[in-house]
């Protein structure tokens, strides 16, 4: 079993595992904090359609891997859609039925654009439920990337993003830069979902953000435990997750995001049952 | 308590505001409103419900822009930075978010912001102090409203009175030269109505200027200097308080309609509270 962990391809995709386990539960708590919690699910819509523009755009240019461009493709797409997302927030007029029109657009103009680009059911249900077993080196030296820049980022400015995300206005009568933090927010949560992609695909990409907070959430009463416990889970839920599918032939992305249902149906059963007073 | 620091100017007034116009939606709600404090006075923003006195007080902190009129603080145009020099406490913890937060996260988070310097954006995302001294001077924050033992309390567990305090622990964390109060002593234990108005004696003692919503004068009659009364969206009095306790006995109060609910305010997108 030890030996496993020498092989090339386990290591990429604990370590992509590790690092999304990290990531996106620090961007979920903000979302949960902002009670936004289902917004990852609308970026990975709209991410769709950037991985299908990618691929469009990498077959247009000849390249030999014709997804070359997908991810490039999935942040960009994921950025607009967050700041496009964001600036309607903020304005709070008929956010929500446009927001809708976004995601329905964005995963159905991926679907079909993936089928012009000459890409299979396979390469679209790799991107809808996650394909982290055929994750490169490439692959990886992205994600460390863009996960150090959320961790960084989302662990910097931790006492400001809880600020603006608690009470808006308050931090606005204090000279926070306000707009520019929250813009912070919806762009680092659309480059948390983009990594996240490859390991559990845009249809489940939200669960790995949220269901850690959501399991945290019921063991302590803090924000800064809330994160660091929820970070915990996540990693631990995704090497977890990705560890058995090394001996068992099952779906990792589902997997993960069913894992962490059953331990927050275990948590909350305890919890409730026990009823222990929280710090 | 943290100690108010001593005016830097002294200017006649710490806030001055003149003909203030503002329209939510379409909809004109403060006609041309006016009002000022000095140091160490306290001014109580009365009238009933729907008159405009939050939607006022909101526009004074920043958080509304005006459509109309003028407002100084300490003697010069209102700028960002200078209402960084404010404290200013909403009607309740408008924004309890979806994750639980502790009496001293959200007290360290009134650190944050500039306070009346020049600070760019990473001096004011730094904040006031260094993040090694928040957690003590928010402590300290915490003893001053009396409730010191619920710091690692999550606020939204907490009855109406603490969450309150908690609230006005993170105002006074800054040490503000100036400080507005939205209705602080609504759905309030009396434990914490004695407590508040501890508070504000000892704000005003330092020369700090409050401004505070009331329906009810109660406890706090020895300390207001002036009463200044809106009713939909004009001051109908300015001048003592009474010497009876509620909005009701105070000159120009409308008995007809002395409760109408007002149009709704642009606050859906912050998850706030009408006027």
């Amino acid at each position: 079993m030890i030996s496993l962990l020498s092989e090339p391809l386990i290591q990429r995709m604990l370590l992509v595992g590790l690092l999304v386990g990290l990531a996106a539960p620090v961007m979920g708590t903000y979302l949960v904090q902002r009670r936004m919690a289902l917004l990852g699910d609308g970026i990975g819509h709209v991410a769709l359609a950037g991985v299908a523009a990618g691929w469009l755009a990498g077959s247009a240019a000849g390249f030999a891997q014709q997804d070359a461009l997908a991810i490039p493709g999935a942040v960009v797409f994921a950025i607009a859609g967050a700041v496009i997302i964001e600036r309607m927030r903020a304005r709070g007029t008929g956010a929500d039925v446009v927001m809708a029109i976004l995601f329905y657009g964005g995963i159905a103009s991926g679907v079909l654009l993936i089928g012009f680009a000459g890409g299979s059911n396979a390469n679209l249900l790799g991107y809808l439920f996650g394909s982290i077993s055929t994750v490169t080196w490439m692959d990886v030296w992205m994600s460390v990337g863009l996960a150090a820049l959320i961790l960084i980022v989302g662990l910097g400015l931790r006492s400001a993003l809880f600020a603006v995300t608690h009470d808006q206005e308050f931090a606005r009568s204090t000279g926070l830069p306000v707009e520019l933090l929250n813009m912070v927010v919806a762009v680092l949560a659309a480059i948390t979902i983009t990594v996240a992609m490859r390991v559990v695909g845009v249809l489940l990409v939200s669960a790995l953000m949220i269901v850690p907070v959501a399991i945290a959430q019921l063991l302590t009463r803090s924000f800064s435990r809330t994160m660091y416990l929820a970070m915990g889970l996540g990693a631990a839920l995704t090497l977890t997750g990705i560890w058995i599918t090394v001996f068992q032939d099952l779906q990792p992305g589902s997997l993960i995001v069913v894992l962490g249902v059953i331990l927050y149906v275990i948590v909350a059963a305890a919890t409730s049952f026990t009823r222990r007073p929280r710090s | 308590m943290p100690e108010p620091t001593a005016p830097r100017d002294v200017p006649p007034s710490l806030v001055e505001a003149r003909d203030v116009r503002v329209s939510l939606q379409g909809t004109e709600i403060l006609h041309g409103v006016s009002l000022s404090a000095a140091h160490g006075e306290v001014v109580a923003l009365m009238g009933g419900n729907g008159s405009g006195k939050s939607t006022f007080v909101r526009t004074l902190v920043g958080a509304i822009p005006a459509s109309a009129g003028a407002i100084e603080l300490f003697g010069a145009p209102a700028t960002a930075q200078a209402r960084a020099r404010l404290g200013y406490v909403p009607q309740r913890l408008t924004a309890s978010g979806g994750v639980a937060a502790t009496a001293l996260e959200v007290v360290m988070s009134g650190l944050l912001g500039s306070r009346g310097d020049s600070a760019g954006v990473a001096g004011r995302i730094r904040g006031l102090v260094p993040p090694r001294d928040r957690k003590e001077r928010a402590l300290k924050a915490l003893e001053s409203v009396g409730i010191p033992d619920l710091a690692t309390r999550d606020c939204a567990r907490m009855s109406g009175g603490q969450q309150q305090r908690v609230l006005i622990a993170r105002a006074l964390v800054r040490d503000p030269e100036l400080l507005f109060l939205d209705e602080p002593m609504a759905g309030v234990d009396l434990e914490s109505q004695v407590q508040f108005a501890h508070t504000i004696g000892h704000l005003k003692e330092h020369g700090v200027g409050v401004v505070i919503v009331l329906h009810e004068i109660g406890p706090l009659a020895r300390l207001i200097d002036r009463a200044v009364v809106l009713e939909q969206g004009c001051v109908t009095y300015d001048g003592p308080p009474p010497k009876d306790l509620g909005v009701h006995a105070l000159p120009g109060h409308d008995h007809e309609h002395p409760h109408e609910d007002p149009p709704p305010p642009d606050g859906g997108a912050l998850g706030l509270e009408g006027p």
